[in-house]
């Protein structure tokens, strides 16, 4: 068939192929948070912020120290973890027991500071980041033309995120992750030093953000902004996927890529909506989540 | 602190008032509202408040025995934050005219308190050309540029030399569409066809699918009727899927100096749009632009800069001729006097409060072409000031 | 009423009424209209125990209903501002239907993704004016009378308006209902083993919230003449939980001190306005940190009364 809907089929597969990366994008994105309130119960309303600071940091690291893309890819998650971690250390671990809306309220209030901060220093025109030369260029497709660096993001999301979840699920530290949230003083009865495993997980998480950071770099603009109302739209996948569990996250953020993809097609004016109406839906449905667990 | 002074402006309120003849206060007060801290803070910001105290010195202010202050404030992009400026400035702080004001839906609020309460609003930044139509007030000038004007000069000059099928990226808010009614009215106006539109969310962060529409429509122009970071990241991507090497080119429809920079000449080369105002334009604007630069960290100036400097000069000219600093009455001798600077050479200002200049259609150069940082632009055309801004009787303003 | 409440009120309403002397009128009727809207938003919070990231959609919404009603209707003041304490009140119904099936968390990020809707439908519906807003508000005559374009006039309309928003709010806490409710928040499960039917009475808190919410903004429409996306941005919605919490959650007064706060840094910060997110931001970790009472709470403790 030559249309499906009146749109060539085409044109079709080729927006599909898009909001697949796009979907890439935000699985890789909420894995992150997905990771820190799953294990941690805290809602990382810094994500956003740490999400731009791994751009930001990119783009130090090519223009001072003349490293590249690929070692960016590497160090930015190590640096902007370890700011993860003396947040951690400094404020988070002083409200765990207290009500959680409290760490929510921290973690908005570091993420207006980090983007204040960051806007007033850099302004908001934003700066350039190279397309690294490896990755420059694209196939032509048939039905669409595809940039080898959307090619790109899809592998490295998809392997970031099995990985991950792979970690937490399947091996022996994933197990003491989750029993250590579970029970804490147990596990630690068993001579596993708890505190020190959540403050290495919010760490880990905040350094999955940075990645998205840097993978972000040379196709979006890094400014102060960049992560600001995209960290809505991440809480958005996060809450629908189940927000404790990681695949759901990661089901749900390839799943709603492809959704927004479609509806770019269908009705462009309403693809920043559709995610928080399906929000609105799946908390009214099933309020832990699609793959999540009432906890 | 606030009672004292509220007093003491009491009081000479009382002394002025009886001399109306005469500066109020005896300090002619200008206030330069933008955005300081946001997406317009390059193209506007402290860089503006620089070229207004630039523009008092040039006109020698001091000599002529004439006492002139100027202050900055940030409205955030936020009409309500701008309005309660405005307010406090006309009210509390004596503040005689208001400069520069990018955000056209600021603008319009502080358009519509400086006319009830009889003072004078230069525009610089703002786009809407509203402000010199069904908005337009015999408090306000609309300075720098306009929407029509930006449309009608890309949209007319492009089609002229062979772009004559366009497809729209729009941004989907009030002024994304006033830019695509605007050019679209000119391309078709021109022979041109319109082969496609898509309307993208406000704002927006990836353009990848609306690109894909505009590659699939083989159209020989993909107007942006978008700014700021949309523009930016519409045209980012359109370099990563190839868009411009496919034989596509770009028109952005509200572009300045400052997103080029951002953009680097790799990814921006090829952009054609309408600016009116470059600093190398002949050497009255680098003479200028140069002094610029070095009050202003080394930025070389965008053209809503000059045209608060422009303004700001034209403003204390008129005060001099009328010896008054009344709005209505600056504003009505500003109308009367013909303007010239280095920075947008002989001009006039329309009983609509439309102010007249040429506009240029410029295109931006190739990394090769370019000897230097801010040496981005060819002039491709020049758009004389009677041909550049909508006709006064098809703005449907009443004065 | 306590004595230590009595003297609160009687200083609050003696400020407000003397300061305009003194201080920009249209900067108190600004402080009044927040601090409305911040004792609205704490009987969600400071006494029901729910957390809304999304007041932000009543507040905005009020405000575009009665700035169109006033501007395009031409209805007098009272009927505008009615107009869009309907509107929030029946936004509010909507919403809270939808919102008050889940706790904690949950609730919070589903009054967020409901708010996101209402900004992205203000974004695009034409009567909203998008990016331009509602301008050039008519404040017109209040009963056919008044006319509010005088702001001492304009100015003891909000005073009125502010002082009977705030003794509801006083009332409902310290009925039987705010009894409840307090209840509810401490110990849902008791409330419920009693007999309460607990999901009532928490839509009930969030329905006279969005209300009160709704008359703030609507009133704000009024006086600034003007009604911008800026009242339905999810920045609004955070702003309002910095005011309660910086003033104290779960006080009486708490929420004016801290909008007054608020309002007067921002104020005093737009000079250079890149910062005022900076010290939000700090104030917040601050408070979260060592002060959660906020300032209020923190002052009630020493006095070792409630305040």
């Amino acid at each position: 068939m030559d249309t499906i809907f009146g749109v060539p089929t085409q044109a079709l597969f080729g927006q599909l192929l898009i909001g697949l990366i796009n979907g890439s994008f935000y699985a890789l994105l909420s894995l992150g948070l997905a990771v820190i309130f799953g294990l941690l119960n805290i809602i990382n309303f810094t994500h956003g912020a740490q999400y731009m600071m791994g751009a930001f940091v990119a783009y130090f690291l090519a223009n001072k120290a003349g490293l590249g893309y690929w070692w960016s890819l590497v160090l930015v998650p190590l640096v902007v973890g370890f700011t993860g971690v003396i947040i951690e250390r400094l404020m988070l671990s002083k409200l765990y027991k207290l009500d959680h809306l409290y760490g929510l309220l921290l973690t908005f209030g570091l993420a207006l500071i980090i983007q204040g901060l960051f806007r007033n220093q850099y302004g908001t025109s934003g700066l350039p980041y190279a397309m690294p030369a490896e990755l420059a260029g694209g196939r032509n497709l048939g039905f669409m033309f595809l940039p080898n660096y959307r090619a790109w993001v899809i592998v490295a999301s998809l392997a970031v995120c099995i990985g991950t979840w792979f970690v937490i699920e399947k091996t022996k530290l994933g197990s003491y992750l989750r029993a250590a949230t579970e029970n804490p003083a147990l596990v630690q009865a068993f001579g596993i030093n708890v505190p020190r495993m959540i403050t290495l997980t919010y760490g880990f998480g905040v350094a999955l953000a940075a990645f998205a950071g840097v993978m972000a770099a040379p196709i979006y603009q890094v400014s102060p902004q960049m992560g600001a109302d995209l960290i809505i739209v991440v809480f958005a996948v996060v809450v629908i996927g189940g927000m404790g569990s990681i695949m759901g996250s990661i089901v749900t953020g390839f799943a709603l890529g492809l959704l927004e993809g479609l509806t770019k097609v269908f009705y462009p004016e309403a693809s920043n909506t559709v995610i928080f109406v399906i929000m609105a839906i799946v908390l009214m449905v099933k309020p832990a989540g699609l793959f999540g667990a009432q906890k | 602190m606030k009672l004292k002074r509220t007093v003491i402006a009491a009081a000479l309120a009382a002394l002025a008032g009886a001399a109306n003849a005469q500066v109020s206060d005896g300090i002619i007060k200008i206030g330069v509202m933008n955005d300081m801290s946001g997406l317009y803070a390059d193209i506007a910001g402290p860089g503006s408040v620089v070229a207004a105290k630039m523009a008092v010195d040039d006109f020698g202010a001091a000599k002529k025995g004439m006492k002139v202050e100027v202050v900055g404030a940030d409205h955030q992009n936020k009409p309500d934050i701008g309005s309660s400026i405005a307010n406090q400035w006309y009210d509390v702080d004596k503040v005689d005219a208001i400069f520069d004001v990018p955000t056209s839906s600021v603008a319009l609020a502080v358009s519509e308190i400086t006319r009830k309460k009889g003072k004078a609003f230069l525009v610089s930044g703002a786009a809407t050309s509203d402000l010199s139509g069904k908005a337009c007030s015999p408090n306000t000038i609309h300075w720098t540029y306009d929407t029509w004007m930006l449309a009608n000069g890309t949209g007319t000059a492009i089609v002229k030399t062979g772009g004559d099928t366009w497809f729209f990226l729009t941004a989907d808010y009030a002024f994304g569409h006033a830019l695509e009614r605007d050019t679209e009215t000119a391309v078709l106006k021109n022979g041109g066809k319109v082969l496609g539109k898509v309307r993208h969310p406000f704002p927006g962060q990836d353009f990848s699918s609306f690109l894909l529409q505009a590659q699939a429509s083989k159209a020989k122009i993909i107007g942006l009727a978008n700014a700021g970071g949309d523009t930016i990241n519409s045209i980012k991507q359109a370099a990563e899927f190839g868009i411009v090497k496919g034989g596509q080119n770009l028109a952005g429809l509200l572009v300045f100096i400052t997103d080029i920079h951002s953009l680097g000449l790799q990814t921006a080369q090829g952009l054609i749009f309408t600016e009116s105002f470059y600093w190398d334009l002949n050497d009255g604007t680098r003479a200028w632009s140069k002094r610029f630069a070095a009050a202003n960290g080394g930025k070389y100036p965008s053209m809503v800069q000059a045209g608060v400097y422009s303004s700001v000069l034209h403003y204390l000219k008129a005060i001099e001729a009328a010896k008054t600093d009344d709005g209505t009455k600056v504003i009505a001798q500003m109308k009367k006097m013909p303007t010239d600077d280095p920075l947008f050479g002989k001009g006039s200002i329309r009983r609509d409060g439309r102010k007249i200049h040429p506009a240029y259609l410029v295109e931006v150069k190739k990394p090769s072409e370019s000897k230097g940082p801010y040496d981005y632009y060819k002039i491709r055309a020049t758009i004389p000031a009677d041909q550049a801004f909508r006709p006064e009787k098809d703005g449907g303003c009443n004065l | 009423m306590p004595r230590a409440q009595k003297i609160a009120l009687g200083s609050m309403a003696a400020f407000f009424l003397l300061a305009p002397l003194a201080v920009y009128p249209v900067f108190l009727m600004k402080a009044m209209c927040f601090a409305l809207f911040a004792c609205a938003f704490n009987l969600l919070i400071g006494f029901g125990g729910l957390l809304s990231f999304g007041h932000a959609m009543f507040l905005g919404t009020a405000g575009y209903v009665a700035a169109h009603a006033a501007k395009v209707w031409g209805l007098p003041p009272e009927f505008a501002i009615l107009a869009g304490t309907a509107a929030a009140a029946l936004l509010g119904l909507v919403t809270g239907l939808l919102a008050i099936r889940r706790q904690g968390i949950y609730f919070a990020m589903i009054t967020l993704a409901l708010a996101q809707m209402v900004f992205f439908f203000c974004v695009q519906a034409p009567f909203t004016g998008g990016e331009d807003g509602i301008q050039a508000v008519p404040r017109g005559r209040l009963f056919g009378v008044l006319d509010l374009a005088n702001v001492w006039a304009m100015y003891a309309t909000v005073f009125v308006i502010f002082i009977a928003g705030f003794m509801l709010i006083y009332r409902v806490i310290h009925s039987p209902f705010g009894q409840v409710l307090k209840a509810i928040r401490e110990n849902e499960q008791r409330a419920i083993s009693l007999g309460y039917d607990v999901n009532r009475y928490k839509l009930l808190a969030y329905l006279l919230s969005a209300t009160l919410a709704g008359l703030a903004g609507a009133t704000k429409a009024l006086v600034f003449q003007l009604a911008s996306l800026t009242d339905v941005h999810w920045s609004m919605s955070g702003e309002v939980v910095l005011m309660t919490l910086l003033g104290g959650l779960g006080t009486v007064f708490g929420p004016v001190v801290g909008a007054f706060v608020i309002i007067t840094m921002e104020n005093y910060l737009s000079q250079i306005g890149a910062w005022v997110t900076v010290v939000q931001g700090a104030i917040f970790v601050v408070c979260v940190l060592t002060f959660r009472r906020g300032i209020v709470g923190e002052l009630a403790n020493w006095l070792r009364k409630p305040l």
